[in-house]
């Protein structure tokens, strides 16, 4: 199974990204490429095999509800490309 | 024109009133300057990594617990995927599969009709942040302070089937979460707020119709009224021979219109997967016991005791015990008067009525539970009546002040004296020589001017049935 | 001898000793970076002030009778994509050129604690995604070993940094074998732990279930020092494993008797340069000779690592890379006409090209409809992988591999076909699959004179037994003692 460009395409929406024609057509070959090398574990049976999500035995790391100091606001904004008011400010949001 | 049924399902979103948000120290308090409650984790710099907050989890099973739910003894948390400017990493920690809680229920009461409301599931998820228009430049302002704020999803069945059911299964929710002190529920605020999911379709069809899903619904008011209206144009819709399309629904509380925003062109697709940077949650028996014999008095179970310990009517008991801080008041204010009929009729009438003129409530009143309690006192020792108690009440409303300083300071002590009495009315039937006739000619209205005279003079404190045993005694001599 | 040859040991040795100053010893590793940097690009930051300023702390406190501790004064360098309060973090990345971390990553506060110095932080590809850090927006850093090579990659700075003697020791990340590919090409030692060993908090994330940091050192002692100061378990890291505390460095000895070393014959196929499986069967008769014996494993399931990997990693990558937005911090396109714009515009001119086809790789892997077939399967794999080392250790102390299949090859050479630069990784892939700690050691060099690396692979959290079959094997070989010549070979 390989990748259409329309796949492609929607999957560069998806991840915001905006391709020109001639990069369509070369991530779609080089994508295809790599799910067909992919397809390989299509052929391993794995009927009852748990998948693992976390390779550590880990459960119930929790942290204690109390509270500590914030970070300053400059501290939080300084690296924002474009802020007012104490906010960081983006193009309108159309609800 | 056919009958529609009406299916409506709820999802309910509650801030948990925890004191830091769900994965980093952060305070949760409301109203703080914009980006003042924010650190590297919840504002999603690179390289931060969350730590789950524990009572969090204490406080879902304490939701799910109370609407009878199902805890999973293993869940998960996964992470939902997309952009927006008050998602700060372009997901949301949430739960997919695996919830805290399954399949419980509530039950709700409309006009004494009771009705169960089944509830799929409640996930612990993160809230986002606020995004603010700005009038001047037009841009939007992002402030981060609610990023990361805990929420609980409770998604109910589709069970609900008009306006007054789904305010009926909010009011419940939203007492249960007071009683539980998960959730402080302020909707003005948004800590208590919902999604509104409503389909339509012909009586005895099968199969549900296309529903529309209306987002961020904050008050009581909002949600009957969306209801009401999306109910109503979906029918015209249908009847119109149109189909209902499955878009989102902007309301517009102000106008009482809602917007149909036209569906985007691709549906949403949220990539959900398991969070790698958090762990299961695995929760024993033992430890989920310890919650449920935790767990305070429910509303349906307190409204049983008023009825049968206070010998309350069952309509009191229920108004009393629906909000958690309206039943905590009137049982202190009981203790210390030990008058429940009377506590219960206090708040029932003209408190409640001042409150809502106010729009606060009752454990934000100026009148301590202590202080409704010795003015019943005081009515009950005869030392005022009830006209003036009620005289007195407007006074400790607006200024807080105790029943006793007023009645002091007012002279407003009733008059019980029966000679003071006596000679008070002795003059105003002397006064009144017209009307004394009348009532001996049987015009038996006579009476009331002449004990409004004396209550007149004696600027209402006389005790009525002293004037009126009195007045009888000297106009049938 | 120079200072800046010195090995990370001896130098903290001999600053504790006060046989040099801080100073003299900041001097000899700038003046040698003066020297070679121009020809090898190893650092995108240089934080030679900073350095120095707390050079003179430092050797107030030590002058003073203080503890400065066990890297007192040592200058190490950090990859770029650990986080370091107040000094750029770039991720090699034009997204975050200008970033300014406001903190810093909990192995950064490890090594100030213990007294080390950063001297900057080290180039690599875009992100950590490639092997050979030709990815990276800033720059290409050359192989001391022949500056018209690669150094490897992710980590292709900090090995060079080391290889060339810029640098006593630096960190860089191992997500799929970005720590010991490179120490593999640069010919130096480095260290990829254990999954949870050493806290993730303030690696910016590539594949969040497979990152793991580690230490690039000239010697395995060095390697076993670097481990002591940065393992440890850390509360602002859900995955940090809660273990024993483990003095690394001691115990280390020159001989292997009683350990058996695993072989996995039927993973070392087609596929592998002919020097580089010379190198491999040399380094069996080594570990003979230091008194090991030697034992053909099974690996079944190791072939299916790579495939899994870009499974998982990537669908990873795609969800922690999409906070690159352009709206709180990175690149911001100049011109846009709406939110959704200003998002496209930033992403598609922020990324480079393998960041965005791993990006939309992982999109594709975890999107509607192909959850089960790509993502969930990967898992269920990774599972049969775990499992299979953890058979594969019953018969086995440690399993030994090449690193690589290849040695470094020539700028440019896998443009055409990323899927061929992925398979540079399949020695390296299956270790991080599996959670397992690896090291990669000088193991000889190839016909064009080009460095190979023996890989080490041990149980999770052994690290102990790790150590001292690298430790054995080096010093039972003299590949670690060449130094590279750092010019233009062919």
């Amino acid at each position: 199974m390989s990748i259409s460009k329309e796949e492609v395409k929607h999957i560069a929406k998806l991840s915001k990204l905006n391709l020109t024609e001639q990069e369509l057509d070369k991530y779609t070959n080089d994508l295809s490429d790599i799910v067909n090398f992919a397809n390989e574990l299509s052929n391993i049976d794995v009927d009852g095999i748990k998948p693992t999500a976390h390779i550590l035995d880990i459960k119930n790391v929790f942290r204690k509800d109390e509270v500590q100091p914030s970070y300053d606001r400059e501290q939080i904004l300084k690296n924002a490309p474009s802020k007012d008011a104490g906010c960081i400010s983006v193009p309108k949001v159309v609800e | 024109m056919k009958d529609y049924e009406v299916i409506i399902g709820l999802e309910v979103h509650a801030e948990l009133s925890t004191k830091t948000k769900i994965y980093c120290n952060c305070s949760t308090s409301f109203g703080a300057d914009p980006n003042t409650h924010c650190c590297p984790i919840c504002t999603g710099m690179p390289g931060t990594l969350p730590v789950l907050n524990e009572k969090v989890v204490e406080y879902a099973i304490k939701a799910g617990l109370a609407t009878n739910c199902e805890i999973s003894r293993f869940s998960k948390q996964d992470r939902k995927n997309y952009f927006y400017p008050d998602l700060p990493k372009a997901y949301q920690i949430s739960q997919y599969d695996l919830p805290l809680c399954i399949g419980g229920h509530v039950d709700i009461n409309v006009d004494g009709n009771k009705k169960t409301i089944g509830i799929t599931r409640i996930h612990i998820e993160e809230d986002a942040g606020k995004l603010i228009h700005d009038a001047y430049t037009g841009d939007t302002l992002v402030d981060m302070n609610r990023c990361a704020v805990p929420l609980i999803e409770i998604v109910s069945e589709p069970d609900i089937r008009n306006a007054d059911e789904a305010v009926a299964y909010m009011q419940t929710l939203k007492s249960i979460l007071e009683y539980l002190e998960v959730c402080d529920c302020k909707m003005q605020e948004g800590s208590l707020r919902c999604d509104v999911n409503l389909s339509v379709r012909p009586v005895g069809q099968k199969e549900f119709g296309t529903r529309t899903e209306t987002k961020n619904l904050n008050s009581f008011r909002a949600i009957h009224n969306l209801i009401e209206f999306e109910t109503k144009r979906q029918i015209e819709v249908l009847e119109n021979g149109g189909v209902i399309h499955q878009e989102t629904i902007r309301w517009d509380d102000a106008k009482g219109v809602g917007y149909a925003m036209r569906s985007k062109e691709d549906a949403q697709d949220y990539r959900y997967f398991p969070e790698p940077d958090l762990a299961p949650i695995v929760l024993s028996d033992e430890y989920i016991n310890d919650i449920k014999n935790s767990l305070p008095e429910m509303p349906h179970i307190k409204k049983e005791r008023y009825v049968s310990e206070f010998n309350l009517p069952e309509y009191d008991a229920e108004i009393l015990t629906a909000s958690k801080h309206t039943a905590d008041y009137f049982e202190k204010a009981t203790a210390a008067c030990n008058n429940p009929k009377a506590v219960a009729n206090w708040i029932m009438g003209d408190f409640t009525k001042m409150l809502n003129e106010k729009e606060i409530e009752i454990n934000e009143s100026k009148v301590t539970e202590e202080n409704l309690a010795s003015l019943i006192c005081l009515i009950d020792k005869g030392t005022i009546s009830s006209k003036i108690a009620k005289q007195i009440f407007e006074e400790m409303f607006e200024t807080g002040e105790k029943a006793e300083d007023i009645v002091n300071k007012k002279g407003l002590v009733q008059i019980s004296d029966e000679g003071a009495i006596k000679e008070i009315v002795k003059k105003v039937v002397e006064a009144n020589p017209q009307s004394v006739a009348d009532y001996k000619a049987g015009k038996d209205r006579a009476i009331g001017f002449l004990v409004g005279q004396i209550m007149k003079e004696t600027k209402g404190k006389a005790n009525p049935q002293i004037v009126n045993k009195l007045l009888l005694e000297i106009i049938n001599n | 001898m120079d200072l800046y040859s010195l090995t990370l040991t001896d130098i903290a040795k001999k600053i504790k000793n006060k046989e040099v100053t801080i100073k003299e010893v900041l001097d000899s590793v700038y003046s040698r970076i003066d020297e070679v940097e121009p020809k090898v690009d190893a650092y995108i930051t240089l934080t030679r002030d900073m350095a120095y300023q707390r050079a003179e702390e430092l050797q107030q406190r030590l002058d003073n009778g203080e503890d400065i501790g066990v890297l007192g004064g040592v200058p190490i360098a950090i990859k770029d994509n650990i986080c370091t309060n107040s000094v750029k973090t770039t991720c090699a990345s034009r997204m975050l050129e200008n970033f300014t971390p406001i903190y810093n990553a909990t192995v950064v506060k490890r090594l100030e604690d213990a007294g080390a110095i950063m001297v900057g932080k080290t180039n690599m590809d875009e992100f950590a995604m490639g092997s050979s850090t030709e990815t990276s927006y800033i720059k290409k850093t050359k192989n001391p070993w022949n500056l018209a090579r690669v150094p490897g990659g992710s980590s292709g700075g900090s090995a060079a940094a080391v290889s060339a003697d810029m640098a006593y020791a630096a960190l860089g990340s191992d997500t799929g074998g970005s720590i010991r590919q490179p120490a593999s090409y640069c010919s130096v030692v480095g260290l990829k732990p254990t999954y949870g060993l050493i806290s993730r908090f303030g690696l910016i994330a590539f594949a969040s279930s497979l990152d793991q940091i580690g230490p690039f050192t000239k010697t395995v002692e060095d390697a076993a020092l670097m481990l002591n100061v940065i393992a440890g378990y850390d509360k602002m890291d859900t995955t940090s494993a809660n273990v024993e505390k483990v003095d690394y460095v001691s115990g280390l000895s020159n001989n292997l008797n009683g350990k058996v070393v695993g072989i996995p014959t039927d993973f070392i196929t087609d596929g592998i340069n002919k020097d580089v499986k010379l190198a491999y069967d040399k380094a069996i008769e080594t570990v003979k000779n230091a008194g090991a014996k030697v034992q053909e494993i099974k690996l079944e399931y190791a072939k299916y690592s790579l495939a899994t990997y870009y499974i998982i990693a990537t669908a990873e990558a795609s969800s922690n890379l999409g906070r690159y937005d352009g709206i709180r911090y990175g690149y911001r396109a100049k011109d846009f006409s709406d939110l959704d714009e200003l998002y496209v515009k930033s992403r598609t001119e922020g990324f480079g090209e393998e960041v965005k086809r791993r990006i939309m790789l992982g999109t594709y892997v975890l999107s509607s409809g192909y959850y089960d077939a790509y993502y969930k399967r990967a898992q269920q794999v990774r599972t049969l992988i775990v499992e299979n080392f953890k058979k594969a250790f019953e018969a086995c102390d440690v399993i030994m591999i090449p690193t690589a299949p290849n040695t470094s090859f020539k700028f440019g050479a896998h443009n055409a076909s990323p899927l061929e630069m992925y398979l540079e990784d399949i020695y390296t892939v299956p270790v991080n699959i599996a959670g397992l700690p690896g090291i990669s050691v000088p193991g000889g060099f190839d016909n064009n004179g080009m460095p190979i690396g023996i890989q080490f692979i041990a149980k999770a959290f052994d690290e102990k037994t790790l150590l001292q079959a690298a430790y054995a094997f080096e010093q039972n070989t003299d590949y670690h003692t060449e130094r590279p010549k750092i010019e233009e070979g062919k």
